[in-house]
């Protein structure tokens, strides 16, 4: 039901049960907001977004409350300015200040708040709280004393993400956000999908980097530094320089690349394509044999952390492929090695990732052979913009350029692997072929398409019937398991992206304001979809050679187990 | 009858008085509530204030010593362990009763006095040195000489309704409670009344909710009723966090019962199958006596199902947490219950509509809910006579501070101040003038003396800028300094906000920082710093101005109070402490300035060598003096000093 509501003087339309903000936005006025999430519900914690109601003696925050149809709102009258200003000078008050050293300099939301109230004095001084910044974790640095306190880490990891590492500690003054018994974040149940770090107004939480030791490689003739790189990349790098998300820069985004200095550039892609044959295969073998069923992807780290922490009695489901990232690195060093001659221990092997996991997961033990690294470094879109910042290339200029061979060629389906759902078409495409022995009459599967978080599909491929299911983020999981427990539902395969969204959403995507940046990096990749002729994992030419080396090494010696994960059951405080 | 407490007969007859209701009790049942009235005994009682008020004050060890006497001497004794009559600077408190005679209470009971004040009443003497007062009763014969209790002026001009019990009967044992009447209103209610009219009594009765916000308990209770769900939740907030405010403890521990009944009406009018008594973990005494009271309740199918043949069920469950200032606003003690972190959130929707599990529930502090009884005995219109226009009915206070009586009292609303202070408080002791009493607890104001002949009630204390809080009165006498009062408040303040929103949590941080600067020396004398002090305080009004119109809850919304009625009231002495450093009464530490009595000086050198400031100089035998700039105010020379010279001005 639409009625009238008067703000600032002007009427406007809103909706019976809406919020004032609500109303507010969609007439395009806006309010300044900090603890505000537009999808999960309000907790009015920062104040921020308070405004002035005819007839209420305090100011209302817009955020949380509802409209009713009798009031006449102002939204920046001098009362409602001046209360503004100070809560954004308290904080101030208590923040550490150092913004030319902070890693969200000119891109940090109290900055800016600051800047739109006109903040110009220190009007509040006092003791500041002094906490210990957490480098324990692999991927994510926390940095509690610049923390504002707004709780959207704490409800983006219980409520979108479903593992609850953040908790409110304390209380009054002493008030922090902090993991279960105050532990160190490596040693608490945190699956380092970095989703928190894109929702942290502040520089408070970021990715750990490591800017000079790469720097310092680039440059040491002695080493030989190669890069791959995620086609999720790709399609978002570009915002963090001001264009509209929903292009592809990959061809442009390999020649600069190479301008920085890295000797070979390939592309994770053919990885992706490896992994999708290879899980298909293994997936054809478990329904042939029916064992070890519903399989579930393992390419997303953050959500095989998630499986050894909170159900290690699925990890055998989990399949036992290499993700691509971790399998492109043991190939680039292999192949390095064969064909030029270069031992390992001499390579540099970088990756770029959408993804803080992925740090995680290079740094895994089982990631090593002979104690070197199969991927050395992992940086986020982020950092490979700062990095190309840093070396003052602008990677929008100049001609496209391809990856390098021997793994340059790549099917369309491999660049699904951003979206969720992805992984499993792509599975899907392979898996046809392989159950059948004839190619998939329609390769497209649009019911597990799409943003959505739950994409399920059934379809009919011989004698068998296979049932997949993608979700993103592990609370939709959790809803999942329940259901096969119960026996409501038969999967096959289940894909699961710790990421809502998948991984054109990761920890390590630039950080956005606009709502339909998703939607544009989504239809970017799919549009490259529709491009090349070879669409299935299977039909890629180059992965005959790649699958011979791989043969040549199984059979060669004994570390038959180069290009096979393992799992084991994990234990942290949950 | 004697020792026979728990014969099955006597149970019996107690649930015939219970299920019969209207018609007169026979004349079995008469004697069996002169019986658990105590008013023929046949062998004498002692009544031992066992609240924890009395416990820490001893009563435990005295049990022990009036066994041995009882022991010692043969005497067929009973000991009853009792609440509190609210008296808690008096305390122990021991009551004996012998047989024919009047209940006599003796105050401050200890080792030294007991085997006297015994001796003297089973010898039918009166020991009138330590004696507080005797009980009227139409049965016994009284004391000669022995003032009446309510003559006292401490219980003369309270009107304790709530409290009628405390004190008085045992905690322990249903059957005294029962003897009063009680219970006998909730199932009546339950019999009789659709949930609905119980509201409409409650409703027309006026009575506002007790925890502070003074919203009309009637109301709340019918919006719950009208929330169509299939199940509601009744909770009785006992957590009381004030600090200096024990009145819900008291009750809990000396009349368990009147809670339990209050609870029980109020979870059938809104139709509440459910009840939870939430206190804090650290009340033990009280929750163990909670326990005992709902077993008790239990085993005369005063609550579970069917209660009484009228279909009603209830369950009261006790849930504790550690005490927190912040549970006292609805919404985060519901949090709290629901195993979250206690943070408020923004209402609406209310509790009524949606509180406990989402469901219906209404959030009644435990003093609103002791009332429930009364005014279901009474009827509404007893309850409108007592009381103001606006504020009806009764108030509990926890009087502290300096006045010579200190504890519980309860008066009729609309009772001044001054009535409070100096007639039920016996006024300041040592004759020292009186300065201002803080009314309201964390959240509330000091009022100076121009305002004593403010009336206590919700629009009286509205209209001198104050709120009731949950009723604490601190009496602060010209000893006192009001910025150091301030700053305890705010002090608690900040670490018993949530933590959730800025202006809260950050500004009564700053605001403590600024108040704490002022009742220190600057560490620099070159800096401008009285300029900077005075600009605090300028930034405290615009500071306090915001944190109270973008706070979340009340605890927020009202953090500024203490600073802005210091602001307003005691403007010079905030400005003596930042101009002149100065703090009259000698509270604030660092604004000491200590002063050397030539007369008394023998210039012993001690205090110039212990001085860490090197600020007292003199030569040896000669007085010395001290250097007011460079003092300090540590206090170390006045410690010492073995001659007494030195003095604070």
């Amino acid at each position: 039901m639409l009625f009238t509501i008067e703000v600032n003087n002007k009427q406007i339309k809103a909706l019976k049960g809406e919020t004032i903000l609500s109303a507010l936005n969609r007439n395009g006025i806006s309010v300044p907001t900090l603890c505000y999430m537009p999808k999960l519900s309000p907790t009015g914690a920062c104040r921020m977004c308070v405004v002035e109601i005819e007839g209420k003696s305090d100011l209302i925050p817009s955020c949380s409350f509802p409209v009713e149809e009798w009031m006449k709102i102002r939204t920046h009258s001098p009362r409602v300015i001046k209360a503004r200003k100070t809560l954004v000078e308290l904080l101030l008050a208590n923040h550490p200040d150092d913004c030319l050293y902070c890693v969200r300099n000119t891109n940090c939301e109290l900055q800016k708040l600051a800047s739109e109230h006109n903040v110009r004095e220190r009007r509040f001084h006092g003791r500041k709280s002094v906490l210990k910044l957490d480098q324990s974790c692999a991927p994510i640095v926390r940095d509690p004393s610049k923390c504002v306190l707004c709780g959207r880490c704490v409800r983006v990891c219980s409520e979108i993400i479903g593992v609850s590492t953040f908790e409110f500690t304390n209380k009054g003054i002493d008030t922090a956000v902090g993991t279960t018994y105050g532990k160190p974040l490596n040693l608490s149940n945190c699956i380092t999908c970095g989703q928190c770090i894109l929702e942290c107004p502040t520089g408070a939480l970021y990715e750990k980097e490591s800017f000079s030791l790469l720097q310092e490689t680039l440059h040491n003739t002695e080493i030989y530094p190669v890069i791959q790189c995620s086609p999720s990349v790709s399609v978002a790098i570009a915002e963090e320089y001001g264009i509209k998300a929903g292009k592809d820069f990959q061809g442009l985004l390999f020649a600069a690349l190479r301008k920085i200095g890295f000797r070979k550039v390939y592309d994770t892609g053919f990885g992706n394509d490896i992994n999708a044959l290879n899980v298909a295969t293994e997936l054809a073998d478990r329904i042939r044999n029916n064992e070890k069923l519903p399989m579930f992807n393992s390419c997303c780290p953050a959500w095989v952390k998630y499986a050894e922490q909170y159900l290690p009695e699925l990890l055998p489901q989990l399949s036992q492929q290499r993700s691509p990232q971790q399998l492109m690195g043991r190939l680039i060093k292999q192949n390095l090695f064969t064909a030029n001659s270069i031992s390992p221990e001499k390579i540099f092997s970088v990756s770029v990732m959408p993804c803080t996991a992925k740090k995680f997961e290079a740094q895994r033990q089982e990631m090593t052979f002979n104690s070197v690294s199969d991927v050395d470094m992992v940086l986020t879109t982020r950092e490979l913009a700062k990095l190309f910042r840093l070396n003052g290339i602008d990677f929008t200029a100049g001609e496209s350029e391809l990856a390098d061979s021997p793994f340059g060629i790549k099917s369309t389906a491999s660049r699904l692997y951003g979206i969720s759902g992805g992984v499993a078409e792509s599975v899907l495409r392979s898996l046809h072929f392989q159950l059948t022995g004839i190619e998939m009459p329609q390769v497209k599967v649009p019911k597990i398409r799409g943003l959505k978080a739950r994409k399920d599909v059934r379809i009919q491929m011989g004698d068998f019937e296979v049932g997949v299911i993608a979700v993103s983020t592990v609370i939709q999981l959790q809803q999942v398991l329940k259901e096969i427990e119960s026996g409501k539902s038969v999967y096959h395969l289940i894909e699961v992206m710790a990421c809502p969204g998948g991984c054109i959403n990761g920890g390590g995507q630039p950080f956005t304001k606009d709502e339909n940046a998703l939607t544009a990096r989504m239809k970017a990749i799919y549009d490259s979809d529709e491009k090349d002729s070879v669409k299935s994992a299977h039909k890629n030419p180059g992965i005959n050679e790649a699958m011979r080396l791989i043969i040549k090494e199984l059979e060669g010696n004994e570390t038959h187990n180069k290009f096979v994960a393992t799992f084991e059951k994990r234990s942290v405080l949950l | 009858m004697e020792n026979g407490y728990y014969l099955p007969m006597q149970r019996f007859l107690t649930r015939e008085i219970l299920s019969r209701q209207s018609e007169p009790p026979d004349k079995e049942e008469l004697e069996i509530i002169s019986f658990f009235r105590h008013e023929r005994i046949k062998n004498p009682i002692l009544f031992l204030g066992s609240a924890s008020c009395g416990k820490v004050s001893g009563a435990s060890k005295l049990h022990e010593e009036i066994l041995e006497y009882l022991n010692i001497y043969g005497i067929n004794g009973e000991i009853h362990e009792v609440g509190c009559i609210g008296l808690c600077s008096m305390e122990p408190l021991l009551d004996i009763q012998i047989p024919g005679k009047t209940r006599v209470s003796f105050a401050k009971v200890n080792s030294d006095n007991l085997t006297d004040i015994l001796d003297g009443v089973f010898n039918n003497t009166i020991i009138s040195d330590f004696v507080l007062g005797q009980y009227r009763s139409d049965f016994l014969e009284p004391w000669p000489h022995t003032p009446f209790i309510e003559e006292l002026h401490f219980f003369k001009y309270q009107k304790r309704l709530i409290l009628r019990n405390c004190g008085i009967i045992s905690p322990g044992i249903i059957e005294e409670y029962i003897a009063k009447d009680g219970y006998r209103r909730f199932i009546k209610a339950i019999r009789t009344y659709a949930p609905e009219k119980v509201c409409s009594i409650i409703e027309e009765s006026g009575l506002r909710g007790r925890g502070g916000s003074g919203y009309l308990t009637g109301q709340k209770w019918r919006a719950a009723l009208t929330t169509a769900d299939d199940q509601k939740y009744l909770i009785c907030n006992a957590d009381e966090s004030d600090p200096g405010a024990f009145m819900d403890r008291a009750i809990m521990e000396s009349d368990p019962h009147t809670v339990i009944e209050g609870m029980a009406i109020a979870a059938y009018a809104i139709g509440a199958s459910r009840a939870i008594l939430f206190m804090r973990e650290e009340y033990k005494l009280a929750k163990e006596r909670m326990q005992l009271a709902l077993q008790q309740a239990k085993t005369y199918g005063i609550l579970g199902e069917d209660i009484f043949k009228s279909g009603f069920n209830l369950t009261i469950t006790i849930r504790t947490a550690p005490g927190a200032f912040i549970l006292g606003e609805e919404t985060a003690l519901i949090a709290c219950l629901e195993g979250k972190r206690a943070n408020p959130r923004q209402k609406p929707p209310y509790p009524a509509q949606s509180g406990f599990q989402k469901k219906p529930t209404v959030v009644n502090n435990l003093k609103t809910l002791a009332n429930i009884p009364l005014i279901m005995q009474n009827g509404p219109l007893w309850f409108r006579s007592i009381g103001t226009e606006e504020s009806k009915g009764t108030k509990v206070f926890c009087l502290t501070g300096k006045t010579v009586n200190t504890g519980i009292i309860e008066v009729a609303m609309g009772t001044t101040l001054k009535e409070v202070i100096f007639i039920i408080g016996g006024g300041i002791p040592e004759n020292i003038p009186f300065k201002a009493v803080h009314v309201g607890g964390p959240l509330g104001t000091a009022l100076t003396e121009d305002k004593l002949d403010t009336a206590l009630d919700y629009e009286g204390l509205r209209k001198v800028g104050a709120n009731m809080g949950s009723g604490g009165l601190v009496v602060i006498d010209h000893n006192g300094c009001m910025l150091d009062l301030a700053r305890f408040y705010m002090e608690f303040l900040q670490h018993e906000s949530c933590g959730k929103c800025i202006p809260c949590r950050e500004g009564t941080r700053r605001m403590t920082e600024i108040l704490t600067s002022i009742t220190k020396r600057p560490a620099n004398e070159s800096s401008h710093e009285t300029l900077e002090r005075f600009k605090g305080i300028m930034q405290l009004e615009s500071l306090a101005g915001v944190i109270k119109e973008t706070s979340q809850c009340g605890l927020g919304q009202n953090a500024s109070n203490p600073v802005l009625s210091i602001l307003q009231q005691f403007r010079t002495e905030v400005e003596e402490h930042i101009f002149d450093r100065n703090c009259k009464a000698g509270v604030c530490k660092e604004l000491r300035v200590f002063f050397i009595d030539t007369d008394k000086c023998t210039g012993c050198t001690v205090c110039a060598k212990k001085c860490p400031t090197n600020a007292i100089i003199g030569t040896p035998t000669n007085p010395h003096f001290i250097v007011e700039n460079k003092c300090i105010g540590c206090g170390i020379c006045y410690e010492t000093c073995k001659f007494v010279a030195i003095f604070v001005k």
